[in-house]
């Protein structure tokens, strides 16, 4: 019985409807998608739209499409603006440091939960490590700075060893490492869980052939878990080549102030300047733009280079 | 059983790693507790690491018995609470379509969400949008909706959806259910894991968002908890920067802050644990090939 319907469907797939025939069989999943993409167009789709103001003038009010063409006004205004240059590196040699330490990092943190042999204590690792994750921003920023206050910890531990104190949030030089180490903080465990839930996708068998041609385990996670989870890592690595302009933007917000600008202000925390507290939007969105546009082609160069080398690729 | 030297020694190795990594992901949140049961002069002294000194419950007196403290978190409790639902619900209603291989024009919408991930409005354009034209300023709306919806969500549960059996499909319609049956009564009902995980998600989005309300509301009886957070730790610095003012210039106190930062943190940390079972399963099915 089942099988004979099986077949009945199989045979009308088989002489293909036309377009609209084929809506009108499938109307009812079809009209789930009618208010979600609606969705997607109003609120995803219509901002994408609206970066035209970086080529137009905008007035205020609610016409967010702008008045008239300026051109490349605004983008001419901020390549020659040297605090946009400051942020520009600044952004680069954050995401560039953060995601070079942290990349390896998480690998091999992945792969040292993956040689934990008893359960209990696996699960309790991850528990904790993934916990940072689901913490406010606000309160990171609010730790970092208990922390690293004056009669925090930190600075006790340098009193105690002979070195004097140092107010770490006002010093330039001390906010890449404060913010790439509340990063790795903050995502080394989560970024493990997809590395993770590929291991455990990887054939047993291939282990067992590795064993009986006398692998040892650094072998067997070089030659057999690695290459296993190759694409998980190069899917990741390809967004955050993408995301290289972007930053945690809150946090830099909740950490910075003018004393540490020089060092800490980025793309995203310039545009909010300029833009929300300064009102200029035009100005800012062409900045905005830039850094998404600098971010889709990286995205697509990354996703690329890996297709042809790795094989691997996110489409 | 591999039981040479070198792997013994490499145990001992991962286990003190294991051991250096929970203790520096904890010590922070040990060191906020211990802080917010100690008296400001042991702080001010530096004696406090992760042991209280000179215990104390005054602080936490202190804040709850402020109203403001209970108008500000029940703010948050209601922002997450709808939030989440509008968000789950959005996800699932968009991603059991997509998942559906036979619905040839799934070509054009997979694309259509995906790139979303990719390029964005930016900053500017969606506060234009959402203030100026949507005129959702000020409304909890302009926090809940715009993020509501994310394609990396959709695509989470679209593949949990895929990997559901057909036939339990096929066996629900013969029975009579119709689409939106077989949705709400068999598929639903089914994908508890992907739902608990991006339910926590939600939670967690709308929970610890700080920038939404900092840029979106004014009216300071709408303020989420986090905004208020914000206004506590920050008082001795200029608060100019989120638009907001300051509502006294006063130091106030290590003691408060911490408070303020516990009890803040507290609903996620307590119900993070028993929906984490749900999430990395969730996130392990969803993941595979995502």
């Amino acid at each position: 019985m089942g099988t004979m319907i099986r077949k009945q469907v199989k045979t009308r797939t088989k002489e293909r409807d036309t377009l609209l025939q084929h809506v009108r069989k499938e109307w009812v999943l079809y009209s789930f998608l009618v208010v979600p993409v609606l969705y997607f167009l109003i609120f995803k789709y219509a901002p994408m739209l609206g970066n035209i103001i970086a080529f137009r003038k905008y007035r205020g009010g609610p016409n967010f499409l702008g008045t008239e063409w300026v051109g490349l006004k605004y983008f001419e205004m901020f390549m020659k603006d040297p605090t946009f240059w400051r942020a520009f590196r600044n952004n680069l040699l954050l995401s560039i440091f953060y995601l070079i330490i942290r990349f390896p990092l998480t690998l091999i943190f992945a792969l040292l939960i993956n040689e934990l042999k008893n359960i209990g204590i696996k699960k309790f690792v991850q528990t904790v490590s993934y916990l940072p994750h689901f913490i406010s921003t606000v309160i990171v920023a609010g730790m970092v700075k208990e922390l690293l206050s004056l009669n925090g910890p930190v600075n006790m531990l340098l009193q105690q060893i002979g070195l004097p104190k140092l107010s770490f949030i006002s010093l330039p030089e001390w906010f890449p490492t404060i913010y790439i180490s509340s990063g790795i903080w903050q995502a080394l465990g989560w970024g493990t869980i997809l590395y993770l839930a590929a291991m455990t996708n990887i054939n047993t068998e291939l282990y067992e052939a590795a064993r009986i041609d006398g692998a040892n385990r650094f072998k067997l996670a070089w030659h057999v878990t690695i290459p296993g989870i190759l694409p998980t890592i190069m899917t990741l690595l390809i967004l955050d080549i993408g995301g290289i302009l972007g930053s945690n933007f809150e946090k830099i917000l909740l950490l910075y102030n003018p004393l540490t600008y020089e060092t800490a202000d980025v793309i995203s925390t310039y545009v909010y300047r300029i833009g929300i507290s300064g009102g200029s939007f035009s100005y800012a969105t062409a900045v905005g733009l830039f850094e998404g546009i600098i971010g889709l082609i990286l995205v697509t160069t990354a996703n690329y280079v890996s297709r042809r080398t790795t094989k691997s690729s996110l489409w | 059983m591999d039981t040479s030297v070198s792997y013994r020694i490499f145990r001992v190795f991962n286990a003190i790693v294991m051991l250096l990594v929970v203790l520096v992901t904890l010590y922070p949140f040990l060191y906020l507790v211990a802080q917010s049961f100690s008296s400001e002069a042991a702080i001010y002294a530096g004696k406090v690491s992760i042991f209280p000194v000179e215990f104390t419950s005054a602080t936490y007196q202190l804040i709850l018995g402020k109203p403001d403290f209970y108008r500000y978190y029940g703010n948050t409790i209601l922002y997450s609470a709808l939030g989440t639902f509008i968000a789950v619900f959005g996800t699932a209603v968009l991603a059991y379509p997509l998942s559906k291989e036979r619905l040839r024009l799934n070509k054009f919408f997979i694309p259509f969400v995906l790139f979303t991930m990719y390029f964005s409005g930016g900053l500017i354009p969606n506060f234009i949008l959402i203030s100026k034209t949507l005129h959702m300023r000020d409304t909890m709306w302009a926090i809940i909706i715009p993020g509501a919806i994310s394609a990396f969500n959709v695509i989470l549960m679209k593949t949990f959806f895929a990997s559901l059996p057909n036939e339990v499909e096929e066996a629900a319609k013969v029975d009579g259910l119709g689409g939106y049956g077989v949705f709400f009564r068999i598929i639903l009902p089914l994908s508890k894991p992907i739902l608990a995980t991006i339910t926590l998600f939600c939670i967690v989005g709308i929970w610890n968002n700080w920038f939404g309300p900092a840029l979106y509301l004014q009216s300071k009886e709408k303020w989420p908890v986090a905004l208020y957070l914000r206004q506590i730790i920050d008082s001795t610095v200029s608060t100019a920067e989120v638009g907001a003012s300051a509502e006294s210039s006063a130091q106030i106190a290590a003691t408060i802050k911490s408070a303020a930062m516990v009890l803040t943190s507290l609903p996620i940390i307590c119900i993070y644990p028993f929906v984490q079972k749900y999430f990395v399963q969730g996130m392990m099915i969803g993941s595979v090939k995502g």
